[in-house]
């Protein structure tokens, strides 16, 4: 198993307050598979995403139960050791691809800015390997690119340049945090082929956290739903898409848009 | 990329045209002046302009264009090094308070919410008064008073751009906070730190000058704006021109670093 995480459960405290986002999370996922969380708002999937990544902020939240990845609790790591994993083993994509890039660093220096923190590379080097990550997340001119500011980019391609940046090291798992959502659909079926194409051509396993149970159906081959912080059915995605188990999920999918129903003409009111 | 039509900064080349030429000006007085800044000719007190003395001279004889020449550079060092000072110190204090928070930048900002309360002059008359008169103990007090001002814009910067999704995202490359701080917020931070600069040494100007006209800035031997416009008071009346020149060069001195903070303001606010 690459990744276990067991009984993770995330509590936000604010003074005498606390809030439970994540109660009881189980989850694993063997090399180059891809797993999809799907739930609505508030559901806990984006916290399970960053505590996994390391993200929270521990003086803010309680976090009990394991994350083992490749055999380690990374939630018994000191920051430092942490920071090993982060980017180099562990990537993440965010949801926000217009802010998610640094508007005065060239899209170069941020691809390669995992580079020049876990390895001794030279620059030619680092060069070369942001360039081949580059064409590796679909971008077609990666040459001319390599010099260009974020602002002069469409969000389709900021994404892929976020790609790329997550990729550089050739992590074992990456985690896309809703990657497509706000994007428009045309792009958003292209980015989802270069996933899949990452996924079959390096073997990257991706958890792919998402609330549009279409995108999830199409690209994944495991499926978590959660809601209110609580798993509420999982297992492969054609048990669960076409044998759901609970309510929840049953109304989930019911709630999906059908082509037949905008064909038919759409209902008023 | 291209292909976009380039409107023409204004502001930033007349700034520029005119922070060349008192850069000049000063640069000149380093090397040369018409007359010795401080040589005294009985025959010429009060002289108006005239070809020998373009300036006129002041109540002393002394030549004002050359006393202008020299005072001009004095001023420009110490406004310079007081804003150095203020920025340096202000940018790491104001960099550090606004990227961890906490308790530290509670103090740090109360700190300087109790100097930025008081008149700033008033502030340096004192620190004066303690350390004593002359040219860098004026840089020293001067310095330390401009560095809540920084501290608070880079802190403000930085509390804006600390939780932003490149800063999560760079946290996430497991980036060092050194880094962080430095290579992914700082330059960020430029365009608005660059218009505090403009104002700040603006500020070190006028405050310069200030502290001479109140006769505890610079030894009297030595020519700065601000002292020779605190000697010319006197005279204002009878003999204009020992008070206009040397304001002249003051107002040419800060439009021109004004206009051309708000150009480079302008036109890096383009490119974001």
């Amino acid at each position: 198993m690459m990744l276990e995480m067991e009984h993770l459960s995330v509590r936000f405290c604010q003074g005498q307050q606390a809030v439970t986002a994540v109660h009881d999370f189980n989850l694993k996922m063997d090399e180059g598979e891809v797993v999809g969380i799907v739930g609505e708002s508030g559901s806990g999937k984006s916290v399970t995403a960053h505590t996994l990544m390391g993200l929270l902020r521990r003086s803010q939240v309680e976090v009990s139960g394991s994350i083992r990845f490749q055999g380690v609790d990374l939630l018994t790591l000191s920051r430092q050791a942490l920071r090993e994993y982060q980017g180099k083993e562990l990537s993440i994509i965010f949801q926000e691809p217009m802010t998610s890039l640094n508007p005065t660093m060239t899209i170069g220096a941020q691809v390669e800015e995992s580079l020049r923190i876990h390895t001794r590379l030279g620059r030619e080097e680092r060069r070369r390997r942001a360039l081949e990550a580059m064409a590796l997340a679909g971008l077609s001119n990666p040459q001319a690119l390599y010099r260009c500011y974020p602002h002069q980019l469409s969000g389709g391609m900021r994404q892929r340049v976020m790609i790329a940046a997550a990729l550089v090291l050739r992590p074992r798992l990456l985690l896309a945090d809703e990657p497509t959502t706000a994007l428009d659909v045309t792009i958003q079926a292209q980015i989802l082929d270069t996933l899949r194409d990452i996924n079959r051509k390096e073997g990257t396993a991706i958890l792919f956290i998402s609330h549009d149970l279409g995108v999830v159906k199409s690209l994944c081959q495991r499926v978590v739903v959660m809601r209110r912080g609580v798993i509420v059915e999982s297992g492969s995605v054609e048990q669960v898409f076409y044998h759901p188990q609970q309510g929840y999920t049953k109304a989930l999918i019911a709630a999906r848009p059908a082509r037949k129903k905008l064909m038919g003409g759409v209902e008023h009111g | 990329m291209s292909g976009v039509k380039k409107r023409i900064n204004w502001y930033f080349a007349a700034g520029g045209v005119l922070t060349t030429l008192t850069v000049a000006y000063i640069l000149l007085g380093m090397v040369w002046t018409p007359y010795d800044p401080g040589a005294l000719s009985a025959a010429d007190r009060g002289a108006p302009p005239s070809l020998a003395h373009p300036f006129g001279c002041d109540h002393m004889g002394r030549d004002i264009f050359s006393r202008t020449l020299q005072g001009a550079g004095t001023t420009l060092t110490i406004a310079l090094a007081v804003l150095v000072i203020g920025c340096v110190a202000g940018l790491v204090l104001g960099a550090l308070c606004g990227y961890y928070g906490g308790v530290v930048d509670g103090a740090v900002m109360r700190l300087c919410d109790a100097v930025a309360a008081f008149p700033s002059i008033l502030l340096a008359l004192v620190v004066i008064a303690v350390i004593g008169p002359g040219k860098y103990n004026i840089i020293a007090a001067l310095g330390v008073l401009f560095i809540p001002s920084f501290a608070r814009l880079v802190r403000g910067e930085f509390v804006k751009y600390r939780d932003r999704d490149f800063v999560q995202a760079a946290r996430l490359m497991g980036v060092s906070h050194g880094r962080i701080i430095f290579v992914h917020i700082l330059p960020n931070t430029w365009p608005v730190l660059l218009s505090g600069l403009a104002i700040g040494f603006n500020n070190a100007v006028l405050a310069e000058a200030s502290m001479s006209y109140l006769g505890i800035g610079v030894s009297p031997q030595e020519a700065s704006l601000g002292q020779m416009l605190s000697e010319a008071q006197s005279y204002m009346l009878t003999t204009p021109w020992t008070m206009f020149f040397p304001a002249l060069v003051v107002v040419v001195l800060i439009l021109g670093v004004s206009l051309l903070g708000e150009g480079l303001r302008e036109r890096m606010g383009d490119g974001l």
